[in-house]
């Protein structure tokens, strides 16, 4: 099946700053507005418009279904985990004062974290169920 | 005017019978409610609002339309019950808002209570400006932790879904071709 080559191109000219507008989204979240929820949402929107545009197997090379679906459990485990590293290091659970020798810098690591884990589980949930749907439509 | 128009685009929904029309639709409201929410100066919001609902929601909406037939089923009877349940849901929640501060009121309930120690004290805490960030991943920790456990427990049910009823189609397939 082949795809229509202005949009190919198109696509393959305006993903990279999609993504890197996705990582900005996710990193400058401390000081603009975004964070992990819609930078995983815009990560996950380039696999998708790759999909649309370019066909599902390269989708497929790129972001591999394993890879993709071994993310959703994951982001959820580094958020819980970075909750139960405050627990082994004497605090409650959650707390990311511990975290690093200034409380302050602990919380900054601790939100980098969370927000990271919350990233992943976004993304791969958006990209899985992009996934399945076309999948179950073939 | 931003509100006569999400009115227009809801009317326009309710009388809709293709349902492509009314993902796309959906998407226009989407993108309607964003800027509500930038007019509201909720740009944590109005992004996710438009990120997730005008953009994934409407790809999964038109990737579900895929699956499933795309025009709305006649109606068999008016449904009197459903309407009279909304309509009093909807009246209740009206007179529920009589009782609430006028809109931007600094001294109403709900900025007296921890709002002003998080702004306060969000640089001291966490080195982080933005105050949503800080109050999201930060201060209300646990409420982000089980929001992230609802996506990853959803985007699961729905994968084991979809696959089950496509192992099942194929083994219907191989019977039938038997």
């Amino acid at each position: 099946m082949s795809y229509d080559l202005v949009l190919r191109v198109g696509t393959k000219l305006i993903l990279p700053f999609i993504l890197l507008f996705a990582l900005y989204v996710q990193f400058h979240g401390d000081y603009g507005p975004g964070g992990g929820f819609q930078a995983g949402v815009i990560a996950a929107s380039t696999v998708i418009l790759l999909a649309i545009t370019c066909g599902l197997d390269l989708a497929h090379r790129i972001a591999p279904q394993a890879v993709v679906q071994s993310m959703v459990p994951l982001g959820v485990l580094i958020y819980a985990g970075t909750g139960v590293a405050g627990l082994l290091l004497g605090k409650n659970y959650l707390d990311y004062s511990v975290l690093a020798h200034d409380p302050a810098h602990g919380h900054e690591l601790g939100i980098f974290l969370v927000e990271a884990g919350v990233l992943i589980t976004v993304a791969g949930t958006m990209t899985s169920l992009f996934y399945a749907f076309v999948e179950r439509g073939r | 005017m931003l509100l006569t128009l999400l009115a227009v685009v809801t009317i326009a929904i309710v009388r809709q019978r293709s349902l492509f029309g009314v993902v796309i639709l959906a998407s226009i409201y989407s993108f309607l409610m964003a800027s509500v929410l930038i007019v509201l100066d909720a740009v944590d919001v109005a992004m996710t609002e438009a990120s997730v609902g005008a953009g994934v929601s409407t790809v999964l909406l038109l990737a579900t339309l895929h699956l499933v037939k795309t025009t709305e089923m006649k109606r068999v009877r008016p449904h009197l019950l459903p309407l009279f349940v909304s309509l009093g849901t909807g009246a209740v929640l009206v007179w529920g808002t009589l009782v609430l501060p006028p809109f931007g009121t600094p001294d109403a309930a709900i900025h007296k209570h921890v709002a002003p120690r998080y702004i306060a004290d969000t640089i001291k805490d966490t080195n982080v400006p933005n105050v949503v960030t800080s109050v999201l991943a930060d201060y209300r920790g646990y409420d982000t932790l089980g929001e992230t456990t609802v996506i990853f427990t959803a985007g699961i049910g729905v994968m084991l879904l979809l696959r089950k009823a496509r192992r099942r189609g194929r083994r219907d397939d191989a019977e039938t071709s038997r």
